[in-house]
């Protein structure tokens, strides 16, 4: 069902934990709440739960006002981070609680639990106890625990945040299989942003209490709203620049003023992926050496230093490493393709931002 | 795969102990004095009050436990028993919850009051209550007039030994509930359970133990208190004696036997605590050991 927040601002105290928040979700969609911790999107799932009151601002689930309903009543399922099972009870038990509490008939109680326990890989492990799980079993149980009485959305606190990077993996790519499935309302809360990127439909992404964009990954990472944004979703290269003799400049990078006035200075940033490497130092317009190598599998990222010292992050495929034959301390030419304007004058630039300026390469001069 | 963890975590806890081992004269010496020391101030009184309740063979010690004033002491300190600890295991969970699963001012405040029985003196307890509720005491006219007897009666008994009792159940469990945090409770509410439920079927059972052993101290109190109770009962043979009152009265009246069978009766009370105690002890332990399991925070990992 689709949920809906309006103007939503929730305070503890003196402390604002989210200010002004309003989006939609559209029924069936799986949506993040991205963040550092602290970022208020806890509290915002907590609201949409009922388990936190808004201080200002109304909550709509498919459209009809939820402020006042209870949360026994708003129908959600809820995972919370570190599961919450009940230790005193079996698994089986665990699944079949909201069931009894809504007083199913027996028989329909044990048909979904069986079923449950099927659909998520638990079989035989019904009589068992939390404490005699996995971390990712238990997370299952969890997840199967608010699934049982067919929730009309489904939230999520950190869903895999109490398991190792190997399972956390496995979970992911479960999470959107089941989701695919079952194609309930979901809503779920990371600080990983690689993990928002890879199992979302959209990422809301907060900021100390404020929402900072809503996209699409692809979107967010391609056109974020503004440098928070750029910062937090991957790695970006920012550099800031002063204007002298009408040319943006830092050391030895150069780059058009951007109609800066002379002696203000300018802030730029690039993904790693914008610059371009060649172990032909005649190739490309500036020196660095490779200062370090990163091994992450099919990709490696690399550590560049300028001649004056300037640290620049980049990333490159094994095969491509392979095919340049480059070495850690090689001296390599290197070029920007393209970059942003993250503030003019120490004034943060918004949308503008997304505007991509191609850097001038070799031989246009400037 | 958590077997395993925790399996080498401990033999690895158990090597490091080894590791700090004391030359075995030092302990040996430690051992004896330890040894000595229960014997002389625990295990030869203990005896010694057997000793006394049978040294005129087992009838007498019967017969003496049959009077009808150790009867009526006996039924005195069940009923403040029976009374005392209900009410201080009510209030001591509800307490218990209070502070363990909410925020509020004064808080800290609440849990120091909740200890002020430990730290008061039972004799001065006694004469807190003599004072209001004594002839001369603030309320004691208006009780007067009302033809309402608390002091040198039974209900006063029965107050001593409910503040006495106080902290046992509370102190017990707010450790355990606060290890436990509130997230199963707000999961069961999720799940559409309403408060009631939720502390019937998700509080309730992971605080069993805990919760029994806190009674079962609670209880040892009760039964044995004699300070408070001693000022206020006015020792009114047969009315207002309870079963400790009623040693002390026959030890006076060298009735040794009579003294050492009631006070036998109570050391088997007392022996039979104690296992249940360290039976408990354990079972709350693991209880213990499960909360903090699984709520095991994410961001150690």
């Amino acid at each position: 069902m689709s949920i809906e927040l309006r103007n939503i601002s929730k305070r503890f105290g003196d402390v604002a934990a989210v200010q002004n928040v309003s989006f939609k979700v559209a029924e069936g969609e799986l949506v993040a709440l991205l963040g550092p911790s602290g970022g208020g999107k806890t509290t915002v799932l907590r609201m949409i739960a009922g388990l936190e009151q808004p201080t200002e601002g109304d909550i709509l689930i498919r459209g009809q006002r939820v402020n006042d309903v209870s949360v026994q009543k708003r129908n959600i399922g809820f995972v919370f981070q570190g599961y919450a099972l009940f230790k005193t009870m079996s698994v089986a038990d665990n699944i079949a609680f909201g069931l009894k509490i809504k007083k199913w008939p027996k028989a329909e109680i044990d048909d979904r639990v069986a079923e449950l326990l099927k659909l998520f890989g638990l079989d035989g492990l019904g009589k068992r106890f939390p404490h005699q799980l996995s971390g990712g079993q238990r997370q299952r149980v969890a997840i199967a625990r608010s699934l049982a009485p067919k929730p009309s959305v489904l939230l999520l606190d950190e869903p895999f945040g109490a398991v190792d990077a190997k399972i956390r993996q496995e979970l992911r790519d479960w999470l959107v299989h089941l989701h695919d499935e079952l194609s309930v309302t979901t809503v779920f809360v990371t600080h990983d942003q690689e993990e928002a990127m890879e199992v979302s439909n959209r990422i809301v992404i907060f900021s100390r209490g404020n929402l900072e964009q809503i996209g699409a990954p692809r979107q967010v990472y391609e056109q974020p709203s503004n440098e928070f944004v750029a910062r937090f979703i991957g790695v970006l290269n920012v550099l800031e620049l002063r204007v002298e003799n009408g040319v943006a400049r830092l050391n030895e990078l150069t780059f058009p003023s951007h109609g800066v006035a002379e002696g203000s200075s300018l802030r730029i940033g690039f993904r790693p992926y914008a610059v371009q490497i060649s172990p032909q130092l005649s190739e490309y317009r500036y020196r660095a050496t490779l200062r370090h190598v990163y091994f992450l599998g099919v990709q490696l990222r690399l550590e560049l230093e300028t001649p004056s010292g300037l640290t620049l992050r980049t990333r490159i495929t094994k095969d491509e490493f392979v095919r340049l034959g480059l070495t850690e301390d090689q001296e390599i030419s290197f070029q920007i393709r393209e970059y942003r304007v993250l503030s003019r004058d120490g004034f943060t630039l918004n949308p503008e931002v997304s505007a991509v300026h191609q850097a001038p390469s070799i031989g246009e001069g400037i | 795969m958590a077997g395993t963890t925790q399996k080498r975590w401990t033999s690895g806890q158990t090597k490091s102990r080894r590791g700090t081992e004391d030359p075995w004269y030092i302990r040996w010496t430690l051992v004896a004095i330890a040894a000595l020391f229960a014997g002389v101030f625990l295990v030869l009184p203990l005896a010694n009050v057997f000793g006394q309740a049978l040294a005129k063979g087992w009838q007498a010690a019967f017969g003496s436990l049959t009077d009808p004033d150790t009867i009526a002491a006996t039924k005195l300190t069940a009923l403040a028993t029976l009374i005392s600890v209900p009410l201080n295991t009510f209030f001591g969970v509800a307490a218990a919850w209070l502070i363990a699963k909410f925020e509020f001012r004064g808080k800290a405040i609440l849990t120091t009051l909740i200890d002020l029985p430990f730290s008061v003196s039972p004799v001065v307890t006694g004469l807190v209550y003599v004072l209001l509720f004594g002839l001369r005491g603030y309320f004691g006219p208006w009780l007067d007039r009302h033809d309402i007897q608390i002091i040198f009666a039974v209900p006063g008994i029965v107050l001593a030994t409910i503040f006495v009792t106080f902290p046992f159940v509370a102190r017990e469990l707010i450790p355990l509930m606060q290890a436990q945090g509130s997230d199963q409770e707000q999961a069961a509410l999720t799940l559409g359970a309403t408060g009631w439920q939720t502390f019937w079927h998700v509080t309730l059972p992971s605080i069993k133990w805990g919760l029994l052993y806190g009674v079962i101290l609670c209880t040892a109190r009760a039964v044995g208190e004699f300070g408070a109770v001693s000022v206020v009962s006015g020792h009114i043979t047969g009315i207002t004696d309870t079963l400790p009152l009623r040693i002390e009265k026959l030890d006076k009246e060298y009735n040794s036997v009579a003294a050492f069978s009631i006070a036998g009766l109570l050391a088997v009370l007392a022996l039979l605590t104690l296992g249940l105690k360290t039976w408990l002890e354990h079972r709350q332990q693991r209880e213990l050991d499960l909360a903090q399991t699984s709520s095991d925070s994410p961001d150690e990992h």
